[in-house]
């Protein structure tokens, strides 16, 4: 093994590699495919670390299921099933009654999908899924497009992103609508725990995740993991660009229990949203053009709400 | 002692499934198979019925609920008809792809649009090409007996795929029959629980649903479609099971009815095949030796079965209640397809019978094989099904 | 080696994949800049800032080179230098 060249096509998938013992690993290793620099593999190695082991995973199809399950390459060490795209709600619902039938109490279940999956073509299962009260924690991990395709547009798409299916031009400035404000959707079926968090503040992200774990019922949390390869910034930024969304508004973590806001993260300094726009490909439409004044001041007023809203200055 | 009872063809279903004890049970409604997961409610609000009952908000949730379950080692089972049956479709063929049996009752029921609730097999057919496995019922009886069997067969260690058994909305889901039911020891005795060698267990962490390229995709799907035709083995065996515990046998992976000598033999799934056989009861009388071959198993493809029940006949004429638009019914284009070649092989000819709940009576029978001599006789082939009792002077 | 039915693979086989192979940058840990804080191993997607004893090493064969740990590094005690090939 050692030396030989890696090929996807390789079949050695039991042997484990001498240098790293199973003892010594994650729950999700290393030799999966995402991109470098992505926010999400970052994000769902630690999510796991705060669930720890005894979860069972439900993914939708997206960027991690794509990355994560090339057949006979699994960074996966718990029990994980990929469905289809629409329904991994229902899916965790059926896993989750399973284990209730089964008795298999002390393993919960946990669905991590992606913004497309969980904002549009899974939103009537999501929908159902905490109506119903499944005893299922969803973590999305929202990247504000389809990404694993290259960038179209989503529900979770912000305002004035641009998109391959939104791209600005002559007659465009990008996404014209707002982003779905989804984490109230979700509060507004009466579901236990809500909440936001970034990749860029994996402290944060982790004690949320394990407050909703000591919880039973509905759980959703959504995770904001910037993209390197289709927001296009440098690799190395990733962090630093989600605590810009944060620092700017755009970004609001706060949480939610029984629906009332019962803890937000200040503004460490609030800056002008132009400070997280310029860094990224995705905006540099707003630089260049004739109605960048409006629609930057838009944005920052879409920020100033958020502040507002969730009290997020100190 | 077994109890026969008169009770609603749904109510049969629901009491099979009662007794194979499932774990999780995932209900949405349509018509007409509402009265089966409507019957299940009931029997979980008394605690008769030891499942998760999960009220979904669609079908496609259903049929993903109890792939999840399924996934996680229960025993799971949902019903649909219809439209809620072509929304299952994407998940159907998944899970058929990922092996995660599990029983699904199709009650059929044309397909939209026009929309009609009258009974036709647009949906189930529709459903072939996906790898779950197809059984279809003549009646409430038999209804019942084939769901006992079905959970055994989908979690057989060879087969594991989705069983759906398919009955005629309305004409069996809200008559009345009586109904022999099993004791619960006996079948206890013929489907132990379920458990499966591998499922979603955090002491051996597994991953479903990898991503397969060009080099091996052929091999996964001929895996399934391989699981199917030797399954076809398995079935046998278990059909003859229950029918030693039930002591009806229904013939197998077809029921053959008057097909030893006959010149001319139907073929037929779903309960018109109760009419057919009077009507085939009345040629005999008259001296046409006609015969029906019901098939009962239509996937995996009983052609073994279908080829030793045709025998010597020099035609078949096949009713089918769906049709490929822009071609013919599917059960015709399987027997055509099987026969092609044979030397001495019947002519075939394809009946598009019934849709949208149009009656197939004993009237219609005959004039299906008085047309299907009479084009045999003319030396002509055809091409074209033939739409039965079609009134082509209102057709836009 | 005959596939597995419904194509299920056994968790963790992804360490069978060096992604090593991805990089055009490769991060260096000097030793003796590192407050051994720890955030290098936090912040890797990859998993591949591993402790050894009281301190941490880039284990190449999976280091796709994205740089993440060399700029959150406290200590600025890790470079990109670029891959030879």
């Amino acid at each position: 093994m050692a030396g030989s060249e890696p090929s996807h096509r390789s079949l050695k998938g039991d042997l484990m590699d001498k240098k790293r013992t199973e003892k010594d690993e994650s729950l999700f290793v290393s030799g999966h495919r995402a991109c470098h620099g992505c926010g999400l593999a970052l994000a769902v190695r630690h999510v796991l670390e705060a669930t720890g082991s005894n979860v069972i995973v439900v993914s939708p199809t997206g960027c991690l299921e794509t990355f994560s399950s090339p057949y006979g390459f699994s960074p996966w060490r718990v029990p994980w099933i990929h469905h289809v795209f629409e329904n991994a709600p229902a899916i965790a619902s059926g896993v989750a009654a399973a284990l209730r039938a089964q008795g298999r109490d002390a393993t919960r279940v946990v669905a991590i999908g992606g913004d497309g999956a969980t904002f549009d073509i899974g939103f009537g299962s999501l929908s159902g899924m905490l109506e119903r009260g499944d005893d299922v924690l969803y973590i999305c991990t929202d990247n504000g497009a389809y990404m694993n395709t290259g960038g179209q547009r989503s529900g979770a798409t912000p305002f004035c992103a641009a998109t391959t299916t939104h791209p600005p031009g002559k007659a465009s400035f990008g996404k014209s609508e707002k982003k779905k404000d989804l984490p109230e959707i979700v509060a507004a079926h009466g579901t236990p725990y809500v909440a936001t968090a970034t990749v860029a503040y994996l402290g944060d992200l982790k004690q949320k995740v394990k407050k909703a774990m000591t919880l039973h019922g509905p759980r959703y949390i959504q995770i904001d993991t910037p993209c390197p390869s289709v927001w296009n910034f440098p690799s190395h930024l990733t962090l630093e660009i989600g605590r810009l969304g944060v620092n700017s508004g755009l970004v609001p973590l706060f949480e939610m229990v029984d629906g009332k806001i019962t803890k937000v993260k200040k503004l460490r300094t609030k800056l002008p949203v132009i400070e997280y726009l310029n860094k990224q490909k995705r905006y540099q439409h707003l630089v260049a053009s004739d109605l960048s004044q409006e629609t930057l001041q838009a944005i920052q007023d879409q920020a100033d709400q958020n502040i507002a809203k969730y009290g997020l200055m100190a | 002692m077994t109890k026969i009872k008169v009770v609603e063809g749904s109510e049969a279903v629901a009491m099979a499934v009662k007794a194979c004890r499932p774990q999780v049970v995932a209900a949405y409604p349509i018509s007409p198979q509402t009265h089966i997961v409507e019957a299940l409610a009931r029997m979980a609000a008394d605690g008769e019925l030891k499942a998760e009952y999960v009220r979904v908000e669609s079908e496609f949730s259903a049929a993903s609920v109890v792939s999840g379950a399924s996934a996680a080692g229960s025993r799971s089972y949902t019903a649909s008809a219809s439209q809620g049956l072509l929304l299952m479709t994407e998940v159907l063929y998944a899970s058929a792809g990922m092996r995660l049996p599990f029983v699904i009752t199709g009650v059929n029921r044309s397909i939209s649009a026009p929309i009609n609730i009258q009974v036709d097999h647009q949906d189930t057919i529709s459903l072939r090409d996906s790898g779950v496995i197809q059984l279809y019922v003549e009646s409430a009886q038999e209804a019942y007996d084939l769901h006992l069997a079905a959970f055994k067969i989908a979690e057989h260690p060879a087969i594991m795929l989705p069983v759906m058994v398919c009955m005629d909305g309305w004409v069996l889901t809200h008559s009345y029959e009586p109904v022999e039911f099993v004791e619960q020891e006996k079948v206890d005795n013929f489907l132990p629980p379920f458990k499966p060698e591998n499922f979603l267990d955090v002491a051996n962490p597994k991953s479903w649903g990898s991503y397969a390229e060009g080099d091996v995709l052929m091999e996964f799907k001929y895996a399934i479609h391989k699981a199917m035709s030797e399954g076809k083995a398995h079935i046998r065996c278990i059909l003859a099971e229950l029918a030693a515990l039930t002591g009806r046998d229904y013939g197998g992976l077809v029921e053959a009815y008057r097909t030893d000598d006959a010149d001319v033999v139907l073929v037929a799934m779903g309960s018109m095949a109760g009419t057919i056989k009077d009507a085939v009861d009345d040629l005999r009388r008259e001296g046409k030796k006609v015969g029906l071959v019901r098939i009962r198993c239509y996937r995996p493809f009983p052609h073994e079965e279908l080829s030793a029940a045709l025998g010597r006949a020099k035609l078949v004429a096949v009713l089918d209640a769906n049709v490929s638009i822009g071609s013919e019914g599917a059960v015709g284009l399987d027997i055509k397809s099987k026969l092609n070649g044979r030397p001495g092989a019947p002519m075939v000819v394809d009946f598009i019978a019934g849709l949208g709940g149009r009656e197939v009576n004993a009237g219609a029978v005959r004039r299906i094989v008085e047309r299907t001599e009479r084009i045999f006789s003319s030396g002509v082939p055809i091409s074209e099904a033939e739409w039965l009792d079609l009134n082509p002077a209102i057709v836009p | 080696m005959k596939l597995t039915p419904g194509a299920v693979v056994k968790g963790g086989t992804s360490l069978n994949y060096k992604t090593g192979s991805w990089r055009d940058q490769r991060p260096e840990i000097d030793q003796e800049a590192c407050k051994q804080c720890g955030i290098c191993q936090e912040v890797c997607p990859d998993d591949a800032v591993r402790q050894q004893g009281d301190h941490f090493e880039i284990d190449y064969d999976f280091c796709k080179g994205c740089g993440i740990c060399a700029h959150e590094c406290t200590a600025e005690a890790i470079r990109m230098k670029n891959e030879e090939k």
